[in-house]
């Protein structure tokens, strides 16, 4: 189990590594340098911003640090080898696994990448909250109501509810939410910027909205399994060793039938953190996904880059929590590992 | 009520019946016959089916269908954001009428003529992608499957980087850096769109494959092909892509909503296509860049945002409807 950990948890570097370098590689190829806007910069001040953030260096590698470095009568390997990797690819590199993601450049190096993050993410991280919260409390009880009554009514309209769930967009739901929340109530859901601070009613719509398709996934999931372990052998000897029916639901069936509702966690972080990219620009939230839109429209590179990269590592990350947490959900997983 | 034992005679006799009819000459039901029966008994599958054949009739007719011209500004409702037939509104010169069935937008554009037009793109962003990721993930998945060893290996680490990327960022980043660039804007953006979808999508096709494979390749039926001396490329080609092909048509089916919607949330970014302005345009608008003109003014005029968001959320549910159906049908294992 310990070595599998290790390993799990060591194959997010090279996934970073490739994400960052595919990115960066993608970003530099595109149209226009970090400084172009409508009207042209003066050749001496791009120059000067270029030297200033080291995009004056060589793409790849930088041979001729080397060279210097090496007449300099530089001999230490190590030093050597830096100054070979001082190169744009490499710093970027070097500070990724340090945390810096660089400078934004549509702030014109004011604002650092990972400061707009550390700034903006809360806000996007409570719309998540507010998700996956939803997305359990309303699905597993309705998985359960349905899979206890097969076939009837009840079991019909959550299946019907949660195919919609599943394959309508959060992108259609959270629009025709928006259009339906200020044609009937009179109530803009655009909401003012102070009521995103803290956790308040402001991210009840786009929360619900975003955990819509997740709910719906959990509903079928818990429906699925319940209805398997009901037939099985053990929940006959809790009956008929006369157990109540709560308990047999609660304790013997309910806790199996959580392990796979518990892996979908991980595809659906990835969900809610590309669907929180949408809803945060359709609700106006002033969170990680909107900053992102909005960096998108400016062509701020290096902001799209050190977004993409973080919300990789971020679900990177999220896959190797529920790998971990099959483990201690189910032992016999453990086990097996 | 029957008595039991007048029953129990009953059964018998069906079952007689039964036996003797089997003794006859029964046509032989195959595989797909047997999964069209099956498919055709799920009502909602077959409803959404008969709507994507619509959908592929509008989009053909367009032209026929469409009262406007979905490109061209009518000067005179320009600026007007007419209502759509069946709404009154306090401005008689807002008021619907059925001459612009959905209102008109910004510009005095039909926005139904635009709908209408619309299903065009989002049936080829869903259907051509589609065939290019099959194209290439089905190959690559038989190939790793059967021949195992250094090409699986290097297909599983290609897939895990590309399941650590989401494919929405990925799609963003490939279009703001080619999208700009001439290939970028080769047919509006439809050819830069569906290289990066089939980018993106081929893996998980690779991986359903492979894994089918590897599971087909111990049965008993290649080994006894094996045996009587079938070539390699026999036994792949007759023996194991028409077993695994049950599976492929059910992930088919799941990638075109995905190719759609993606489709509709870049173009909403302002990244996606680039609508086509002349005026005889084979593929003038599209549903995410209706959603984007009509984000801005769904105060104003709410068809605008409503027709095109229930469209997209029409299609993706007749996919998921097919694609269930399909399942049921022809992969029974995985049933969710």
């Amino acid at each position: 189990m310990t070595s599998y950990l290790i390993r799990r948890v060591l194959w997010i570097i090279p996934v970073i590594v490739t994400v960052a370098a595919v990115t960066f590689f993608l970003m530099y190829r595109a149209p226009g340098g970090p400084w172009s806007q409508e009207k042209p910069l003066p050749a001496s001040t791009v120059r000067r911003l270029n030297a200033k953030f080291g995009l004056d260096k060589p793409l790849w590698v930088n041979p001729t640090a080397a060279e210097r470095a090496w007449d300099d009568g530089v001999r230490n390997p190590l030093r050597l080898g830096r100054a070979f990797l001082d190169s744009q690819f490499f710093n970027y590199m070097f500070g990724v696994f340090r945390g810096h993601l660089g400078p934004s450049y549509a702030s014109k190096g004011a604002k650092n990448v990972e400061d707009v993050i550390r700034e903006k993410f809360p806000v996007s991280a409570r719309i998540g909250l507010v998700a996956i919260t939803f997305a359990v409390i309303v699905g597993v009880p309705l998985g359960i109501i349905s899979a206890l009554r097969q076939n009837t009514w009840v079991d019909y309209l959550s299946l019907f509810t949660s195919t919609i769930g599943i394959s309508v967009p959060t992108f259609v739901t959270g629009l025709l939410l928006l259009i339906f929340l200020s044609r009937n109530f009179g109530v803009s859901p655009v909401r003012k910027p102070h009521e995103w601070d803290g956790l308040g009613p402001a991210y009840l719509a786009p929360g619900i909205i975003l955990g819509l398709g997740t709910m719906a996934f959990v509903t079928r999931l818990t429906r699925t399994s319940m209805l398997e372990i009901k037939r099985q052998d053990y929940i006959r000897t809790a009956r008929a060793k006369g157990l109540a029916e709560r308990p047999i639901v609660l304790r013997h069936m309910l806790r199996n039938a959580m392990i796979p509702v518990l892996t979908i966690l991980g595809p659906a972080a990835a969900d809610l953190v590309t669907g929180s990219i949408i809803i945060e620009s359709i609700y106006g939230a002033p969170g990680l996904g909107r900053e992102f839109v909005d960096s998108i429209s400016k062509r701020d590179y290096s902001m799209i880059m050190g977004t993409a990269i973080f919300y990789a590592v971020l679900i990177a990350f999220a896959n190797v929590l529920v790998d971990i947490s099959y483990g201690v959900i189910d032992p016999r997983i453990r086990v097996r590992r | 009520m029957s008595s039991p034992a007048v029953s129990a005679t009953r059964n018998v006799a069906e079952d007689v019946r039964g036996l003797a009819a089997l003794s006859e000459t029964r046509p032989a039901r195959s595989l797909w016959s047997d999964a069209w029966r099956q498919f055709r008994r799920n009502k909602m599958a077959v409803a959404a089916v008969i709507y994507l054949i619509f959908l592929a009739f509008v989009a053909i007719f367009a032209p026929v269908i469409a009262p406007h011209n979905p490109v061209e500004s009518n000067v005179q409702e320009a600026g007007r954001y007419r209502q759509a037939a069946w709404i009154d509104d306090p401005n008689p010169k807002r008021t619907g009428t059925w001459e612009y069935p959905l209102g008109t937008d910004s510009i005095g554009r039909d926005v139904f003529s635009r709908l209408v037009y619309g299903t065009r793109i989002s049936l080829v962003v869903g259907f051509i992608p589609m065939i290019v990721i099959l194209t290439i993930g089905v190959p690559i998945g038989l190939a790793a499957g059967y021949i195992g060893g250094r090409v699986d290996n290097l297909l599983m680490r290609i897939t895990d980087v590309v399941y650590a990327f989401p494919a929405l960022l990925f799609f963003i980043v490939m279009q703001v850096s080619f999208g700009d660039t001439r290939f970028g804007r080769l047919f509006n953006g439809l050819i830069l769109l569906f290289v990066t979808l089939s980018i993106v999508n081929w893996t998980g096709v690779a991986r359903l494959v492979r894994g089918t494979t590897l599971s087909l390749k111990e049965k008993e039926f290649i080994e006894a092909a094996r045996a009587s001396g079938a070539s390699a490329w026999r036994i792949i080609l007759r023996h194991i892509l028409p077993n695994a092909l049950g599976p492929i048509i059910v992930a088919a089916a799941f990638i075109v909503p995905g190719a759609i919607i993606s489709e509709a949330v870049l173009t909403y970014l302002g990244i996606g296509l680039r609508p086509d302005v002349s005026l005889d345009a084979p593929f003038p608008s599209s549903w995410g860049q209706m959603i984007y003109d009509g984000k801005q003014n769904y105060n104003v005029q709410p068809w605008m945002l409503i027709a095109p968001s229930l469209a997209i959320g029409l299609i993706t549910l007749a996919f998921t409807f097919v694609g269930d159906g399909l399942r049921d049908a022809l992969d029974p294992r995985e049933q969710i």
